[in-house]
């Protein structure tokens, strides 16, 4: 396969397929699994490129999230499970205050619950994480449909904001070396708060009014029919869709009818998304072609998760998907099964395109990114 | 094409107002050059242009701004992207896509243009402006003149009528801003384009320009380069020159100013240049020996030699890329080398611990706001007192000296780029580092600004300071080296006194030397000092 970029849509895909799979287990080792095909395949894939480097981010993001959990268990130790650990120096509160506790025993279960959990989050962090350094966000924006587009837009901002703020802080950590100051540690860490937001701020403005004067959010006018009709139309599918799911999830309403009063609402939410799109006046360059390996990735991604939802439907599995904090959790050949699959991306995929890296490496460190 | 009409401007109602009942008009097809001091609103007035001002800005617009006859009153920015196309200073920050072909199509996509169109259109603005290598790179890879290409012709695949540039070379080196200004020569006489830009380098754009607009005290008055120049305190070195020996009309291009130099040349024939001297034996500060430096496989040093004494001001000169900064960051340690050893003050640097590293070696660097931290000015020198472990008031003295008008309450990105560059130079200075590096330190600096700098750096040098500066000023490097070292690929390509490295290269002479050339004259100085003897 010659190098190319693969269509941003199938490494979403691939990604948002493995969160959901990691979203419906706690067991340790398969969410691991999950970590481990999300690190090989961006390991394989990965661009030479600054959005690629937001991988070890998420990674740091997803230790962040599972010390914080475990953290708070510690301190807001709820008495669950018999096995204690340790005693922490505790305070009850009495029970007007909800009988709230702070510290005192630690148990395992409760550490091992806390740990799992974070752990869940944590993978589906990485995971999404995976996708934004192997798919550039700007070129997902392509993808878009028209009446989401300047949605879409919001979200890649913020998304390419955390490599800017990345390379920000290097830079100015260094800058602080030439002060002489001390850069290690959790105060260094610290003090590089408000120079990293404000030059974030500057450069989301200027980001903001060079997208605007080159004619970003132009439409057509509508006409003031057209316009009340556009109104009358959100308005409808927004109430339809909401009875629908207000009268779906409540008990003792007619499940036929709140399908199709949520049916309705969602169809012609679908035709203001068209009628939108339609005054939008937007082309898209070179739209990025869908072939054979994205549809492996996104395939691999799908049966994944597939393998997920079997086992969750299968009843001798539940116990393996959410196990017991008493016992070592099991790691099934099933798990297996969905982790080699996760990962062929690794192969199917074609390479990203290659830049000369010895060509500028020191223009672009001279001329700040 | 531009036309303002009684436009006044002001940012609040409690300020004074930036641009102050403006009346002018701009004709189709003209490149008209926009001059004015740090912080005059030459900004204000560009962004004024496609509405940016007031819609992005706020603050208060009175009068009408129109473009081909649309008014930014009731157009927002976007709906004239068809008619101005705008280019922003730093061309970075404000790339929306990744790739040069994107960015390059990213206008067309919001103006809904076919995509057989765009296609079309793509290639050839790649072609217009050389871009055609470079165009499945990524952005961020390109240097700064690629990119100030790049953004150029993002905009102009739009075909827009009216193209505005806010200081398109003041970060490139003196090939790369050829380029960039050769390309816009081409587009005005080629496409028909109105272009309006403003910049600080003179010596640069003064040659391509039809009109100048003068802004000073939020008025502006617009001329012939010919005719403002006479009484314009801004102003390059080759229009001062033309002053000093009476030439008439007055020559704007080196070319002119050649001709008319034969009687001049004749008067000088018997003075030699007046050169700043060099205090002989001063100590030694800088020993680089056999400095070898590489990011990965990639060789960016190679065997750097040089030896840096007290009082002198060295300047580091070459192409973009060529190893100036990756010098400047291994002396500093920032990067440290793969072969070879540097002492400063007979100390390996390498030994030097953190905290005493500003004791021996201070680095400002191109973006001086970088090194700020504090919330006010006052809070800024206090903190560098404990750094550079100096009695307090130190710092606050230090820049009381040179930049006496900054007030000790304000926020430190809130003061101009000069003042900026001056904090910065104080928060190193502080510690009396014996070795002082400058990244690229007039950037965005006008004449008066560069002025003040350079009076203040030679203040340090004559204080015991050695003083290291990368640019491509080279201007203030006729002005200001007594020495200068050309880099190019990693390697020491010539060392030696300012006045014979300079005027040996046609690249970096100064314009003076270009007028006067074989004789070695680099400023306007020295032949008025020159000139004083001949009346004496």
């Amino acid at each position: 396969m010659s190098p190319r970029w693969l269509h941003p849509g199938g490494w979403w895909l691939w990604s948002l397929c493995l969160a959901a799979a990691a979203s419906l287990t706690t067991n340790p080792l398969l969410l691991t699994l999950l970590i481990c095909a999300a690190v090989i395949v961006v390991a394989a894939r990965k661009p030479n490129a600054p959005w690629g480097k937001s991988f070890e981010f998420f990674l740091f993001l997803g230790a962040m999230i599972v010390t914080i959990r475990v953290l708070f268990q510690l301190v807001f130790g709820a008495g669950l499970g018999t096995t204690v650990l340790f005693d922490l120096p505790g305070v009850s509160f009495p029970d007007w205050m909800s009988g709230l506790q702070l510290g005192g025993s630690v148990t395992r279960e409760a550490l091992l619950g806390a740990f799992y959990d974070g752990l869940r989050l944590a993978t589906i962090a990485i995971v999404i994480g995976a996708a934004n350094s192997l798919a550039s966000p700007t070129r997902l924006l392509k993808a878009v449909p028209t009446a989401l587009y300047e949605l879409g837009v919001s979200i890649v901002v913020a998304l390419t904001f955390i490599p800017q703020l990345i390379t920000d802080a290097g830079r100015i950590r260094e800058m602080r070396k030439l002060r002489g100051r001390n850069t290690k540690g959790l105060r260094g860490f610290a003090s590089l708060g408000i120079p990293v937001l404000a030059g974030a701020l500057d450069r989301s403005i200027i980001l903001a009014e060079s997208m605007d004067s080159r004619g970003y959010g132009r439409h057509q006018k509508e006409s003031a029919v057209g316009r009340r009709v556009s109104i009358g139309l959100v308005l409808a599918s927004l109430s339809l869709a909401l009875v629908g799911t207000y009268s779906l999830l409540t008990a003792g309403m007619n499940t036929n009818l709140a399908l199709l009063i949520l049916g309705v609402g969602l169809l012609l939410g679908g035709v203001t998304l068209w009628r939108a799109g339609r005054t939008r006046i937007r082309t898209v360059y070179r739209p990025d072609t869908w072939a054979i390996p994205e549809w492996l990735v996104s395939a691999a991604g799908v049966s994944g998760l597939g393998i997920f939802f079997i086992a969750r439907a299968t009843a001798d599995q539940t116990v393996v998907l959410t196990p017991e904090l008493n016992s070592w959790p099991v790691l099934p050949l099933w798990g297996l099964c969905a982790f080699v699959i996760a990962c062929t991306p690794a192969i199917t995929s074609p390479r990203p395109p290659d830049f000369d890296t010895n060509a500028d490496l020191e223009l672009i460190s001279e001329v700040r990114t | 094409m531009i036309r303002f009409e009684h436009v006044t401007f002001r940012y609040s109602e409690e300020t004074q107002p930036v641009l102050r009942d403006l009346n002018l008009e701009i004709p189709s097809g003209e490149l008209a050059l926009l001059l004015g001091a740090t912080g005059s609103g030459k900004t204000t007035f560009l962004r004024a242009i496609n509405g940016l001002v007031p819609h992005f800005t706020g603050g208060h617009l009175t009068g009408t701004v129109s473009v081909n006859g649309r008014s930014t009153q009731v157009n927002q920015p976007r709906e004239l992207a068809d008619l101005v196309g705008f280019v922003a200073q730093d061309p970075a920050s404000g790339f929306v896509s990744d790739l040069v072909e994107d960015e390059l199509a990213y206008s067309m996509e919001c103006l809904g243009i076919d995509p057989p169109v765009m296609r079309r259109r793509v290639e050839e603005i790649l072609d217009l402006l050389g871009l055609t290598e470079l165009r499945a790179r990524p952005l961020h890879t390109l240097s700064g003149g690629q990119q100030q290409r790049v953004a150029i012709g993002s905009v102009l695949t739009a075909q827009p009528e009216v193209l505005v540039l806010d200081e398109p070379t003041s970060a490139l080196d003196p090939g790369a801003a050829e380029e960039v200004l050769a390309a816009l020569h081409r587009l005005v006489h080629d496409l028909g384009i109105t272009v309006v830009l403003a910049e600080h380098r003179l010596e640069r754009v003064m040659q391509y320009c039809d009109s100048i607009l003068l802004l000073e005290d939020g008025s502006i008055r617009s001329g012939l380069p010919s005719e403002l120049m006479q009484t314009s305190s801004i102003a390059p070195p080759v229009i001062h020159l033309g002053r000093l020996a009476g030439w008439d009309p007055l020559p704007i291009s080196i070319r002119d100013a050649r001709r008319a130099a034969p009687p001049l040349r004749a008067l000088l024939a018997h003075h030699s240049p007046t050169i700043h001297a060099v205090p002989g034996h001063s100590p030694r500060i800088a020993e680089i020996r056999n400095v070898h430096c590489s990011f990965g496989k990639k060789i960016v040093l190679r065997g750097v030699d040089l030896d840096l004494d007290a009082g002198e001001i060295t300047a580091l000169m070459g192409r973009n890329g060529a190893g100036k900064s990756t010098l400047l960051r291994t002396l500093v340690g920032l990067k440290s080398q793969v072969k070879g050893v540097i002492h400063i003050n007979g100390v390996d640097h390498r030994t030097i611990p953190a905290r005493d590293l500003l004791r021996f070696v201070g680095f400002v660097p191109q973006e001086p706001q970088d090194l700020f931290e504090a919330l006010s000015v006052a809070a800024e020198c206090k903190s560098s007192d404990t750094d550079a472990g100096c009695a307090p008031g130190t710092t606050r003295a230090l820049l009381a000296l040179m930049a006496p008008d900054v007030s000790d309450s304000t926020h430190p990105r809130d003061l101009s780029e000069g003042q900026q560059m001056l904090l910065a130079l104080c928060l190193i200075v502080a510690a009396k580092p014996p070795l002082l590096l400058l990244d690229e330190p007039t950037r965005g600096l006008d004449y008066p600004t560069k002025k003040k700098l350079g009076e203040v750096l030679r203040g340090l040098a004559q204080s015991g300071h050695s003083v290291l500066l990368a640019t491509h000023d080279v201007e203030l490097v006729a002005e200001l080296a007594t020495r200068v070292v050309i880099m190019g690929d990693g390697e020491i390509v010539a060392n030696g006194p300012t006045q014979s490295v300079i005027t040996d290269s046609p690249m970096f002479a100064p314009q003076v030397s270009k007028v006067l050339a074989p004789d070695r004259w680099i400023t306007v100085e020295q032949i008025a000092h020159a000139l004083n003897q001949e009346l004496a």
